[in-house]
């Protein structure tokens, strides 16, 4: 496909011929949730159907796939069922339609072709190509992902108050660290991207659309039904080998283990979507003057983001399929008495999981540097060390995935290897450190509620990075290893880390994106709850940790037992701070909406410059950027774009890339 | 803002340098003398000892710099707070090379110096008690690496080789050298080497002796080899640290370092003891392949002793009775 030389034009992706006013329908006789839910059921019962009919006897084919007797424990038919339920469910919500429509030389229908064309609230519950309703859509998601994640963690706090087991049975225990632990890493892994990243970077690189509309919609509505399918492992008996599903186990057990492998690699294939369409609309959608020197930083981490996504997710979503046909047609990629290796798996499990773990660091330093400048208000420091930083940690991310296997008996040799890989990834992760105590020098800053998150992210993401240098030791990673220490260390980079810097970009942007304010108030009381409950939850998981305790057990040392109490009731009123954010969301936006239509944060960024919640297309015309976004305090520094360029512009600094470079 | 007074600007990099350098020699000193020798995994073996020695190290490069990033956020946050009616934006400086130079090479002389230390410490400690797969390369003297020379019988001077067989939710403990019985109670002498050879029958399982600073994962068809040396007598804890199943939460068990003279009597005894379910047994080998060996139906081993031979021992996957 071509590059469209003006990204404002309305085009008909698909070729078909412009159809006249949009047609204005009953949201009821529209494809949405409801058709969508319809078309899922419909799927589900045809594939469960089909994979029984398949490996029944006597249908045709002598040679059956399963020896299972009983039909719901089919694998092979839970797996096509779950395929269908998919397809069905995509139908349902009308992402074929247009294809159709095309491969019958019929005019496609308006309304979702146009930006914004899509009007009124029913337009979040179904496929629309707005970024900026994609955006909500994900951010209400990922809200609701989130909280149902963190209430299962609250299960598996309350079953550590006693060190034996009292609470749950041993398979609802591990069924529950499983789903927590899967719900986080694979759907969090957009808790960023996915809402601010597609609000916000059109409106950040003065772009009225992004690249791939219909792609970045699919990118979404993957996440609903990745979620449903692995909540729907607990009706097959859930999966009881965590997050990480290393075979044979993962291969072995109950039904539930289709439900993980499939969910994982759905979330996958959605987060190579999200990642593509993002890379090419900040590579070939930035408004003229947006050189790379002026790149938000929001929007440099998040295409490192997206590059790891891009490059990483393919990785995953293979070894999940692996996993799935050694589950149902026994091939035996994982089986070490049929020739497969199970340490495979945990390479490329491993060599997609450690990019995936800086995939969920990386969206929160580039919410802090964006955030930073504003409220101390001062330009970033070091900006081109930052971009760089965000570079050096997504091509090193690659690189160190062995250290995840230094006990496992794989070739010694790697160790001193992994060890510097590792420990150098420290080096641009210090950049970011660099970057923010260089701003906050000689300062003004301004204790909003956003930049206490921000100063939070570093107390926190310091005490992750300094237990990550002690991880990366072998000799020291022998006894943290599969302890809780290695728990309380990537709770602190990725809750510590990205969901407080999350939680920043929530009363920061959600001015912009929705045009209400946060309550203020709960949002102090969010914070300071949110910030003691979490440290305190954490940093005695270090002491139990290095004290003896493995990861995922439900039966610990007695001598244990007062700090694991203090750590799960901690974590009790870390889910009660969590609570106040949902109370504060609902309250401030369904019921008391106390507008907020200009600029609150007096921010430079781009992205206020327009209004808020932006019209349909952004801009009224494509801006020409004329400074870089952070020029707080700079004398005379000119406004960061010009909202009503010369007609002209945008022709020329297309036609003539010498004139777009000198225009500043 | 309009020019108050002239105030002499504080030089803020003294101050919070010398801060820096009191509070950083202080919790060092701490680290080193008063915490250090209390670190975990404690002192009963060479490895654990060695990976304590690895976390106090650490911990004192890491002190001072978590004190410095603390210590000038708390700084920031007082001195350079905005104040009560002041609009103005703050001084615009977007960088200054020679701070930003002297980060980078303070940050990679940091991570550099670790690299070697852990290295050298990797090296020294003949691979730290981690797991080294089949082939290792950080051998203290006479690996035993062949099942041939696993069960020739000990002699003073060689390792003792342990084999560990991870199933769920148990190990067992095979000693090749005296006798090839199994048991699953863990006994070592103390100041010889000790060779691990762990491997799994059903899923992976992560053998972690604590107290001897060990963690090797027990892979099926792996055999995983790790190398410790008790140095006193006390108690061992077994952990299972890899997920693997219904009960990973209840797959532990203790051990004993005892004297050699205690340990040869207890292994002779044990040999003996155990005579008819060593005859049960498949042939030692550094690995087993569970589906290649019945001897399991036949249930006299978990009949006579409670023991899970080498053999494979599920229980029924779906109703797992209490281990």
């Amino acid at each position: 496909m071509a590059i469209e030389t003006e990204p404002g034009t309305i085009t008909q992706p698909g070729g078909g011929v412009p159809a006249g006013e949009p047609a204005v329908r009953a949201w009821w006789t529209r494809p949405a949730i409801h058709t969508g839910l319809i078309g899922a059921v419909i799927g589900y019962a045809f594939g469960h159907w089909l994979g029984n009919y398949w490996a029944s006897p006597g249908v045709g084919s002598p040679a059956q796939y399963q020896q299972i007797p009983t039909a719901d424990a089919n694998d092979f038919a839970i797996v096509l069922g779950y395929t269908f339920m998919v397809v069905g469910w995509l139908i349902g919500l009308g992402f074929f339609n247009d294809l159709v429509l095309a491969m019958l030389g019929r005019p496609l229908r308006d309304y979702q072709l146009r930006n914004g064309g899509d009007t009124g609230m029913a337009r979040y519950f179904r496929l629309t190509h707005d970024h900026k309703v994609v955006g909500l859509q994900y951010l209400v998601g990922m809200i609701v992902y989130f909280c149902t994640a963190g209430l299962l963690a609250m299960g598996i706090r309350a079953e550590l108050l006693s060190p034996v087991h009292h609470i749950f049975s041993s398979s609802a225990y591990i069924e529950i660290v499983g789903e927590h632990g899967t719900m986080m890493m694979m759907l969090m892994t957009s808790v960023i991207l996915g809402p601010f990243g597609n609000y916000l970077i059109p409106l950040m690189i003065g772009a009225k659309r992004v690249a791939y509309p219909r792609l970045e919609a699919l990118s979404f509505w993957l996440t609903p039904a990745a979620f449903g399918v692995l909540l729907s492992a607990i009706l097959l008996g859930g999966f009881h080998f965590g997050w990480t599903g290393y075979p044979t186990l993962s291969v072995q057990d109950t039904s539930g283990g289709d439900a993980y492998a499939f969910a994982f690699g759905l979330m996958g294939l959605s987060m190579i979507l999200a990642a593509f369409n993002i890379l090419i609309t900040v590579i070939c959608y930035r408004a003229p003057g947006m050189r790379w020197g002026r790149l938000p930083m929001f929007v440099w981490g998040i295409l490192g983001t997206a590059v790891m996504m891009a490059l990483a997710a393919p990785i995953l979503v293979g070894g999940m399929y692996m996993i799935l046909t050694d589950r149902t047609v026994q091939t035996a990629f994982f089986a070490d008495q049929l020739g497969g290796s199970s340490y495979l798996y945990q390479d490329l499990f491993w060599f997609f999981g450690h990019p995936e773990v800086y995939i969920l660091a990386l969206p929160g330093f580039a919410i802090v540097c964006e955030l930073l400048p504003v409220f101390t208000r001062k330009p970033l420091f070091g900006y081109k060390i930052a971009a760089a930083g965000m570079i050096g940690v997504t091509l090193l991310s690659f690189f160190v995935w062995q250290h995840h296997l230094f006990d496992s008996g794989i070739d010694p040799d790697m160790r001193p290897l992994f060890m510097l890989t590792t420990e150098l990834i420290s080096i641009p992760t210090g950049f970011i450190f660099l970057v923010g105590m260089g701003t906050l020098w000689k300062a003004k800053i301004r204790f909003t509620v956003p930049m206490l998150f921000c100063l939070a992210f570093f107390f926190n993401f310091l005490i992750g990075g300094i237990s990550g240098v002690f991880l990366s030791d072998v000799p020291a990673d022998t006894t943290e290893h599969g302890s809780f220490f290695v728990m309380a260390h990537f709770h602190y980079t990725i809750m510590g880390g990205l969901i407080f810097a999350f939680m920043g970009g929530c009363y920061y942007w959600l001015p912009k994106m929705m045009g209400i304010k946060l309550n203020a108030r709960l949002g102090y009381a969010h914070f300071w709850l949110m910030f003691v409950a979490f440290n305190s939850t954490f940093l005695p998981l270090f002491a139990i940790g290095l004290a003896g305790q493995p990861r995922r057990v439900f039966e610990y040392q007695r001598d244990l037992t007062t700090l694991n109490d203090w750590v799960s009731i901690s974590s009790f009123f870390l889910g009660a701070s969590i609570l106040i954010f949902v109370i504060n969301f609902v309250w401030s936006t369904v019921v008391v909406r106390e507008r907020e239509i200009g600029n609150p944060w007096n921010s430079r960024g781009l992205e206020w410059q327009t209004a808020s919640p932006p019209p349909a297309e952004n801009f009224a015309v494509v801006p020409v950027v004329l400074t870089g976004p952070y020029e707080y305090g700079v004398k005379n520094s000119p406004p960061v774009a010009d909202l009503n360029p010369p007609v002209g512009v945008l022709t020329a600094s297309l036609s003539d890339t010498q004139t777009a470079g000198a225009e500043a | 803002m309009a020019a108050p007074p002239a105030q002499r600007e504080p030089n803020h990099a003294i101050r919070i340098g010398f801060t820096w350098l009191v509070l950083a020699l202080a919790a060092d000193l701490l680290i080193w003398f008063v915490l250090g020798p209390h670190l975990p995994p404690g002192g009963l073996a060479s490895q654990a000892d060695g990976q304590r020695f690895d976390i106090k190290v650490m911990a004192v490069m890491a002190a001072p710099v978590m004190i410095f990033v603390l210590l000038y956020f708390a700084y920031s946050i007082i001195v350079w707070r905005g104040r009560e009616g002041d609009d103005d934006d703050g001084p615009p400086i977007g960088g200054n090379a020679r701070i930003q130079t002297a980060w980078i090479t303070v940050t990679s002389a940091i991570v550099l110096c670790l690299f070697g230390f852990g290295t050298y410490e990797l090296y020294h400690s003949y691979g730290a008690g981690a797991g080294e797969g089949p082939s290792p390369i950080y051998n203290p003297p006479g690996a035993e690496l062949t099942a041939a020379q696993q069960m020739a019988p000990w002699s003073p001077g060689k390792p003792v080789v342990v084999q560990v067989i991870g199933q769920q939710w148990r190990f067992t403990y095979r000693y090749p050298q005296f006798g090839g019985f199994e048991t699953t109670y863990l006994a070592l002498p103390r100041n010889q080497w000790v060779q691990f050879d762990v491997t799994s029958i059903d899923v992976i399982h992560s053998f972690w002796a604590y107290q001897l600073g060990v963690k090797a994962d027990a892979n099926p068809g792996v055999d995983n080899v790790a190398y410790t040396k008790p140095t006193q007598l006390g108690r061992i804890t077994v952990r299972c640290a890899e997920l693997c199943g219904l009960w990973h939460g209840a797959m532990f068990d203790y051990g004993q370092v005892m004297t050699l003279a205690n340990f040869q009597s207890w292994a002779g005894a044990s040999n003996a003891r155990f005579a008819s379910v060593t005859k049960l047994l498949p042939p030692y080998a550094t690995t087993y392949d569970p589906t290649e060996i019945p001897l399991f139906k036949l249930g006299k081993v978990v009949k006579a002793l409670g023991l899970f031979g080498a053999g494979g021992g599920y229980y029924p996957p779906n109703d797992p009775s209490q281990p």
